[in-house]
């Protein structure tokens, strides 16, 4: 027994028991299995993206990327310009992972550059550089010119922090043949993009480069030894790192329905460093597969547990604390794994 | 051989302003900030007041962890929810006044040692990323918190109908207030109202002090010869200078209003901006606490347990082999920072006067760790100079930011933003720099 949970990892193996047991207990409780379903395959699907971006990261030896939020910034300032070109649909969709990508590279570079002249102290310097790039993007985002009345206060200046996709992009990948199982609806389009995301991510680590980097990231003697060149494997990992987070938050914001602007963005990486630790991979190791167990987990935990416990403890908000402590917890708990820096 | 002693003055330079690159920044934006602010100084000063001894004390708690090699203690926050718990503790008692505040420390106390023992002991199975854990346990603590806050009390541990008890009598407020308690005194002002000194007597009063030491360092000179950072004459005189300029000044001001021949000329209501200076009060108690903390900061340093942190923060290496006892000295390094952290937030609260129940803690290591790096402090380096440097730049800087983005944009919000991409800004490039130096450092040895 302690053997095999040793083999799929203690987060693991604590998430999947938490999962079971709020699933048992969620049917005891008589609440819809199906509803429950729903929302967590919509969340998969929203989260994944985001989560994944966490694996070049870490395959390249600078940590769970804690500044994903500079990719969300830039993801979101892709989206809001595709609106403010009155795109809508499908087309403002993928004009905003289109544009998301030069901006990705440029931003990308600069931050994998960064990264490379303060090796060793990477996640703290990275969550910082994550912080003050979402607050310096809140000046952005009311000096921009933007004129969109979707967008803007209509009165004031600036964008509003919170507005709606109802009439441009919202659900364009979530209702892409949709189809109902029982009572359990499918967004086969979110699902395939997100699987399509993880096998161009998987395909990429497989390839040459890909191997380099990931060379790279486990033992640094051996890969300058062979002749890869350690530093520029980082700036393509940060900068496809970056990318995915842009994508990520096009893709949560279509199937949320809304764009939130300013300091939403936050605390965004959190969760996804999380998600991935759950999954399985550790601060040094990750592949696809613990993005997509990870994030199954830990969204499911979540989705199902919140009406389980605001049914059982009927006061306070349960659900949100306990997230706050397992989301933590787990990182805390990955950090102590990291071999020191000694 | 000019040109060498050229150089070399070029480099000393050089390195100079690259050393301090953050607090020049902040030097000039304090400088712009308020020129561009226009705010009245009655305003700037009284502001200020209140921040320096607001926030002192939590800043010098960062002190003991960066010398042990621990680097900037972002878990400070757990520290604060203890002082927190403590001032709950004490408000649903109804304990009142200075001992009601006292009785809070106590309290609060072994609270903290237990967060800091747990803590410590996170920091030594995380070494290297001491500060990313701080970080995250900060958060992870503030779950556990909340859970004790809004579940247990009322949900599980039974409770008094007491103000600050949700009306469904489980958990607490949003906010409580400090100063009201069951219509007594309270416990706003504490500390502040034990004793106040009118600024301009208390700057006389500093004067005095500065000029009788230096003349005393200067008058029996050879009784201190076995002193060893002992300064040079020049030192002392200028020390006895600037105490003389200091009375002056305040003797100006004060005499201001009542007709001084240097003010006959100016107009009516620069005297009476003068005379709104005249009735900024100084909390002499509080800031006799600092000076405590400062004092056993420089203490603690010369005493056996000091001379281990400064060994393990050189080289936990060396400290081990030497024959110290590494993790169990890092574990009491944070247990003093959380217990001096609690404290710490007592004496911010009491100053504050309303508790965000949920919310007051979170900014504190934040703010805590940006201050001390921009007075100049780095992930090894600090003193209580750096932090009380960095508490007067940052909170110049947060007390004229919106007014500024007000003059320079038309927009309050912007100037609001800007702070907090600096505050965020300063700890990743203080800490990117650092970083860097170290592995520049390292090639340079290995190369």
């Amino acid at each position: 027994m302690v053997a095999f949970i040793k083999n799929i990892g203690f987060p693991r193996f604590m998430m999947s028991l938490l999962l079971v047991v709020i699933l048992v207990t969620a049917i005891f409780v008589g609440i819809p299995i199906g509803m429950v379903m729903t929302d967590l395959i919509q969340r998969v699907g929203m989260y994944g993206i985001i989560v994944l971006a966490m694996v070049p990261s870490i395959q390249s030896g600078t940590g769970p990327n804690f500044a994903v939020t500079i990719g969300i910034v830039l993801g979101l300032l892709a989206a809001t310009t595709a609106i403010e070109f009155e795109l809508v649909g499908t087309t403002a969709f993928i004009f905003a992972i289109l544009m998301a990508l030069p901006l990705s590279v440029i931003v990308g570079i600069l931050y994998g550059k960064l990264l490379n002249a303060c090796k060793g102290a990477e996640m703290t310097i990275a969550t910082y550089t994550g912080f003050s790039i979402v607050q310096l993007m809140c000046i952005g985002w009311i000096i921009l010119p933007f004129t969109s009345d979707i967008m803007r206060w209509p009165i004031g200046r600036g964008l509003k922090t919170t507005f709606t996709l109802e009439e441009t992009f919202k659900h364009v990948l979530d209702n892409f043949l949709k189809f109902n199982i029982g009572n359990v609806e499918i967004p086969t389009g979110l699902l395939l993009f997100f699987f399509l995301a993880c096998f161009l991510v998987y395909s990429f680590t497989q390839s040459k480069m890909g191997t380099a980097i990931q060379l790279g990231g486990m033992n640094n003697k051996f890969a300058v030894a062979s002749g890869v060149n350690i530093d520029r494997g980082r700036i393509i990992a940060n900068v496809i790192s970056t990318y995915l987070g842009a994508v990520g938050i096009i893709v949560y914001s279509q199937s949320f329905g809304f764009i939130q602007l300013y300091t939403a963005p936050l605390m965004m990486a959190f969760p996804a460093v999380a998600a991935v630790l759950i999954g399985g991979a550790t601060a040094s190791r990750a592949k696809v597969s613990h993005v997509i167990i990870g994030v199954i987990l830990f969204q499911g935990v979540l989705t199902s547990s919140m009406p389980v416990l605001n049914e059982i403890i009927p006061f306070g908000s349960v659900a949100e604390i306990s997230r706050m402590v397992i989301q933590n917890g787990i990182i805390l708990y990955a950090l102590t794994k990291v071999d020191g820096g000694h | 051989m000019a040109d060498i002693t050229k150089d070399r003055k070029k480099r000393s330079l050089k390195s100079v302003l690259t050393k301090n690159v953050v607090t020049l920044i902040f030097i000039f934006l304090t400088v712009a900030g308020i020129a561009l602010s226009n705010l009245p100084v009655f305003y700037l000063a009284s502001e200020m007041l209140t921040r320096i001894t607001r926030n002192t004390f939590l800043v010098l708690s960062l002190i003991i962890p960066i010398t042990a090699g621990i680097g900037l203690n972002f878990g400070i926050i757990v520290g604060a929810m203890a002082g927190q718990i403590a001032l709950i503790i004490a408000l649903y008692f109804g304990w009142t006044g200075l001992g009601g505040l006292l009785l809070a420390c106590v309290v609060a106390t072994p609270i903290a040692i237990f967060f800091g023992y747990l803590t410590g002991v996170l920091f030594n199975n995380t070494k290297g990323q001491e500060m990313i854990a701080g970080l995250i346990v900060g958060f992870f603590a503030n779950g556990i918190y909340q859970f004790l806050l809004l579940i247990v009390v009322g949900g599980i541990i039974p409770v008094k109908k007491v103000p600050m008890i949700k009306p469904d009598g489980v958990g607490l407020r949003n906010t409580i207030a400090l100063d009201t308690n069951f219509g007594e005194v309270g416990l706003k002002y504490a500390f502040d109202d034990v004793f106040k000194v009118n600024l301009f007597h208390f700057m006389m009063i500093v004067g005095a002090v500065i000029i009788i030491y230096s003349l005393i360092r200067l008058i029996f000179r050879n009784k201190f010869q076995n002193v060893t950072n002992q300064k040079s004459k020049i030192t002392y005189i200028i020390y006895t200078v600037l105490g003389a300029i200091l009375i002056g000044f305040a003797y100006i001001i004060l005499t201001a209003s009542t007709g001084s021949f240097l003010f006959s000329g100016t107009d009516s209501s620069a005297i009476q901006s003068l005379n709104m200076l005249q009735t900024i009060q100084v909390p002499i108690f509080t800031l006799f606490l600092i000076f405590l903390i400062a004092v056993f900061n420089i203490v603690i340093m010369k005493t056996k347990l000091g001379q281990d942190f400064k060994s393990i923060g050189l080289s936990q290496h060396i400290a081990r082999v030497s024959g110290i006892n590494v993790d169990r000295t890092r574990i009491i390094a944070v247990i003093m920072s959380t217990v001096l952290a609690a404290w710490g937030q007592i004496i911010f609260l009491q100053n504050v006067g309303t508790m965000n129940t949920y919310g007051s803690h979170m900014q504190v290591g934040l703010f805590a760790v940006a201050a001390i790096l921009i007075g100049g402090a780095t992930v090894k380096n600090a003193n209580i100079g750096h932090g009380i440097l960095g508490i007067i730049l940052f909170h110049a800087v947060f007390i004229v930011s919106p007014t500024a983005g007000k003059e320079l944009f038309g927009d309050a919000q912007l100037g609001e933003f800007f702070r907090a991409f600096v505050v965020y800004g300063v700890i990743g490039v203080s800490l990117a720099l650092h970083a860097w130096k170290n592995r520049k450092g390292l090639e340079d040895l290995g190369q």
